[in-house]
């Protein structure tokens, strides 16, 4: 999956959350990635940013984050 | 079986709730206030004669045939037009009335050609009806005098006939298109015997008229009459069926002559539809015995080969070898499938379940991925359901309507003439689109406002409406107390009255004066009964899930949920589209909206499917193409969709399923999708099964066969023979059965079957223990969700964006006589409105381009190009332009872009960057594109 399209569509539900605050926000953006994207998306954001990617919202990137802790997609 | 006749009141019921009693014919009768004499003699089964009247048309009293005697009063009133009272006593058979109506008749006759034995009406005329009704034995003024017989007959609309020899002016049809379609396309032209029904123009095809049928369902002779009945003959026996075209779902009769169809005639009990129709349910289906279809399962081993015909057994089979093939070297998420919102209810179910037992993941996904997935994001969020709040009656009770996002007199006419209805009675209309659609002007409706938003800016203009609700003190706050999360409303409403959100700051945004927002939102807050209807305008941007959620923060702050007239109301696009969203068809949810990842739910049908479900979302569509491109997808089964015409940037739709290994298309034509594909399965038509569908007022509707599948199997049947090749058993016998089982699994379906079908006609879901008949209006007396949740709606512009490369804002959309890829109704007459794609642009706009109207010109977006003719047109706004998507020789998608929604991957149709230059003809790519098209749909005939 392309790294470039997942970070857009990551950042824009970011984007989307981000009123919550950085407390609350990246819990949400994580719960939507789990209901909404396929393992493989998943796995394939997570790998961009443990490869050093850029371009995620600081949000979103936090997010990220809480996904690689979930068991089923690392 | 026999012909279906409903019983014709004469007048239409009244709704009353007092009652009156009354006698007539010596039967003791007691009726609503206000019913007619005629109406409440046919509650008795007492039929009088009548010609001008019929129960779907006020009544007009012209034709007086229908006249009684009453006692204690003079003279011999009309029937039609005198209203029943307390201890009236009425005869409607008396030597008076007798001679009186036999004169009449005998006036009729004599301008009326006598070939009843050769005319295409004969045994279905109201005028030879009444001839025999009325004893008519002798025309006294003879046939020599003054007549009509020499008029010229019109055969310009492709369906019907008008002959006016045959007219007897009883304005049945004009007043047809003025209450029923609120068209106003016909009048009575001249005075006395020069009478005669006219068109504004110099004939139907060329007039206002909208060939919706209501005029000819409305005629007593043969002066409006098919023409399918006037080449076959008489129905001799009808099914009644459900209209496989738009989400209104109307409820049709088949008329048939024994598996051939004579014409589709809409039923009065229909309660989606009571009684009317449009061009498209009415006339087009014709395609469904259309010469191209293809009737014998094809397979090729590679898309670039002809097709080759090949049994069921050995197409069946090598579907099941490949995808098996492709599993054990891929992995099992390497397949997925699309289920389609032109099949049924059953029918989806059975695809969602294939993917999720059969191939064991949940790559599943459907066409609503593209249309209204934000709405079933958003309404699910807001308000707990992923559905609309109405039923479509509910508009009776609007006093004021917002249609935002939506051309329901295109797109869904058979609800909009119900909503011009209303609207001539006096409700009031805003309307927030960048075209001006019909609606905003036509015959008898004006909106009071027009709010002419630039594409994408939608959230910021509802925004800006609940600013003024919120900081104007329009707020319900006793509805909000009640039923909404009180804290949730406070953060929303103080996020709401910021600056940013202002009509002020938002008119610099949409382009639309903020005294105008201002204006339209006072309207709304404080008009009475609000509803609001939307469609793929609001859905189909980067922030379709916001608009929505925005629009549901509106209803909840006004308290316009819970109640007839008011509520949210998304105008579903395809027939089925809310049926398959019930039905499973996301990759994220299983039946009824509950999410993949709820063991509970997961436990119910790993118990009756005898499988472990994986507990992962799977790939939406986009996703599907993009990991197909990237190497991880490699299978897809299509039932019943064109991906390549209706999905957004074709260019990388064609490269995704050009690098799967097997594509296997079910469908009934070889469509664009095809053209990629290496087997094809013949489909089947509504026509030919059993099912049910869902309209967009959740009213589950029945589907019933009246032909056996010309190409062998339903649906259902082709994905469980599949299924069962694949090793993953199915034997259900028959659609009943599956429809059993979505009963038993999901609680809002739990009160669901055929039986109850049959007996009550339709139910709108939740049908259940608690709602045994089903649930016309939503949220009364508290949310589904339990209470009604504000979210945050913040606007951010899209990232498409127009520059000086390029400079307008494409917006696309459909038009009445065409459906979606067009692939049904580009194989009926109905061509004749609309033959090809045109490109709406604005004089301004075209004049700086050197552009006449009719021009070839050539649009172009950052993605792609395409060429097509210009519209010259002040109905778009200038920096504006529009086309529809229904011809695949324009392939309007080649030029939309990668960019979707947030939350649900929905495409951004609504708004590409593009510009608009002359241009000699299509394309090379185009040029290029039907070469290749050609070239794929070569078939090599069995040997």
């Amino acid at each position: 999956m392309s790294p470039e399209k997942l970070t857009v569509m990551a950042n824009q539900i970011a984007r989307f959350f981000a009123h919550l605050g950085p407390e609350r926000a990246p819990a949400e953006i994580a719960d939507h990635l789990r209901k909404f994207w396929d393992p493989r998306m998943r796995r394939a954001i997570i790998a961009h940013v443990t490869a050093g990617g850029g371009g995620l919202d600081p949000l979103a990137a936090a997010a990220v984050a809480l996904l690689a802790e979930d068991a089923t997609v690392s | 079986m026999s012909l279906i006749k409903e019983t014709d009141y004469g007048t239409p019921r009244a709704l009353s709730e007092k009652t009156v009693s009354l006698s007539i014919d010596g039967h003791e009768i007691t009726v609503p206030e206000g019913t007619s004499i005629m109406r409440a003699a046919m509650t008795a089964g007492v039929a009088i004669p009548k010609l001008c009247a019929t129960d779907s048309l006020n009544s007009f009293g012209s034709c007086r045939l229908c006249l009684v005697e009453i006692e204690g009063r003079a003279g011999t009133p009309a029937s039609c037009t005198t209203p029943v009272a307390q201890g009236m006593v009425v005869a409607t058979q008396t030597g008076r009335l007798a001679k009186i109506r036999r004169g009449v008749m005998e006036l009729y006759i004599s301008d009326h050609p006598l070939d009843c034995l050769t005319c295409a009406a004969n045994g279905d005329c109201e005028l030879q009806d009444m001839a025999g009704a009325v004893g008519l034995r002798e025309v006294r003024y003879g046939y020599d005098g003054a007549n009509h017989f020499a008029s010229t007959k019109d055969e310009t609309n492709p369906y019907f006939s008008f002959d006016p020899a045959k007219c007897i002016v009883c304005s049945r049809c004009v007043r047809a298109c003025e209450e029923v379609q609120g068209t106003f396309a016909l009048t009575v032209d001249g005075r006395g015997f020069a009478s005669k029904i006219a068109t504004g123009s110099a004939d139907f095809l060329s007039s206002e008229c909208v060939s919706c049928g209501a005029c000819v369902e409305a005629c007593p002779t043969a002066t409006l009459i098919e023409k399918s009945v006037i080449e076959t003959g008489q129905p001799e026996h009808s099914v009644i069926t459900t209209c496989a075209y738009c989400g209104v779902g109307c409820s049709f009769k088949a008329e048939m002559r024994g598996e051939q169809v004579v014409r589709m005639v809409p039923y009065k009990d229909g309660k989606a539809n009571h009684g009317h129709s449009c061009v498209k349910g009415r006339f087009a289906f014709g395609y469904a015995t259309h010469r191209e279809r293809i009737l014998k399962p094809m397979i090729r081993a590679n898309i670039n080969d002809p097709w080759r015909e090949v049994s069921w057994d050995e197409a069946i089979a090598h579907t099941a070898s490949e995808f098996k093939r492709i599993q054990a070297k891929y992995g099992k998420d390497a397949l997925g499938g699309i289920t389609s919102s032109r099949c049924t209810n059953e029918e989806t179910y059975l695809v969602q379940q294939l993917v999720r037992a059969g191939f064991g993941n949940n790559n599943v996904d459907t066409c609503a991925r593209v249309c209204h997935s934000p709405t079933g994001y958003g309404l699910k969020a807001t308000f707990g359901t992923s559905a609309g709040t109405q039923d479509f009656d509910s508009v009776d009770d609007s006093d004021v309507i917002l249609v935002i996002g939506a051309n329901p007199t295109d797109a869904h006419p058979v609800f909009a003439s119900r909503m011009k209805r209303r609207l001539r009675a006096g409700a009031k209309l805003i309307v927030i689109d960048p075209r001006r659609i019909d609606l905003v002007r036509s015959a008898h409706i004006e909106a009071a406002y027009h709010l002419p938003i630039r594409p994408g800016t939608n959230v910021a203009m509802v925004n800006a409406l609940a600013h003024v609700i919120v900081t104007e003190g329009l707020v319900n706050e006793a509805f909000v107390r009640e039923y909404c999360e009180w804290d949730a409303f406070q953060d929303w409403a103080a996020f709401i009255a910021r600056p940013e959100n202002s009509p002020e700051a938002v008119g610099k945004v949409s382009g639309v004066a903020a005294d105008l927002i201002r204006k339209a939102a006072r309207l709304y807050a404080t008009g009475g009964n609000a509803a609001i209807y939307y469609g793929l305008g609001v859905t189909e941007h980067s922030q379709g899930t916001t608009t929505v959620i925005a629009i549901a923060n509106l209803a909840m702050a006004t308290g316009n949920i819970g109640r007839r007239g008011v509520g949210v109301n998304p105008l579903r696009g395809q027939n089925n589209v809310q049926g398959s969203c019930d039905m499973g068809s996301f990759p994220h949810e299983l039946p009824g909206y509950r999410h993949i990842s709820e063991p509970e739910t997961r436990a119910i049908y790993e118990k009756i499917w005898g499988v472990t479900l994986d507990a992962e979302p799977g790939l939406r569509i986009p996703n599907m193409i993009d990991a197909a491109v990237d190497g991880s997808f490699k299978g897809i089964y299509i039932q019943g969709e064109d991906i390549v015409q209706s999905d957004p940037d074709t260019h990388h739709m064609i490269a995704g399923l050009a690098a799967m290994e097997c594509v296997v298309v079910q469908d009934l034509f070889l469509n664009e999708t095809a053209n990629y594909a290496h087997v094809f399965l013949p489909g089947s038509s509504f026509l030919e099964k059993d099912g049910t569908f869902t309209n967009a007022e959740r009213r589950i509707n029945r589907v019933r066969r009246v032909m056996r599948p010309k190409n062998g199997y339903a649906d259902w049947e082709i994905t469980q023979i599949l299924s069962n090749a694949l090793g993953y058993p199915m034997h259900y016998r028959h659609p009943a059965e599956i429809m059993d089982e979505i009963a038993r699994t999901t609680p809002s379906f739990a009160g669901v079957s055929f039986d109850l079908l049959d007996r009550v006609g339709s139910v709108q879901w939740p049908c259940n223990a608690a709602a045994p008949e089903g649930t016309p209006t939503m949220h009364i007396g508290g949310f589904v969700r339990g209470q009604g949740h504000f979210m945050i709606t913040e606007y951010v512009a899209t990232e498409e964006k127009s520059g000086p490369r390029f400079p307008l804002l494409l917006t696309t959309g459909r038009i009445l006589s065409q459906y979606n890829v067009g692939a049904q109704t580009r194989r009926t007459a109905n061509v004749a409105w609309h033959e090809e794609d045109r490109l709406e642009i604005h004089p301004h706009d075209a004049e700086q381009r050197g552009i006449r109207d009719g021009d070839w010109v050539k649009l172009e977006s950052r993605t792609g190009a395409t060429s097509l003719r210009a519209l010259i047109t002040d109905r778009v706004a200038p920096g504006v332009v529009y086309t529809t998507f229904h011809h695949p020789d324009t392939q309007a998608n080649v030029v939309t872009t990668e960019f979707s929604d947030w939350a649900t991957n929905c495409p951004e149709y609504k708004v590409t960057a593009v510009q608009v230059a002359r241009a000699n003809g299509p394309t090379e790519w185009q040029e290029n594109y039907r070469q290749h098209a050609a070239q794929s749909r070569r078939i090599l005939a069995a040997e």
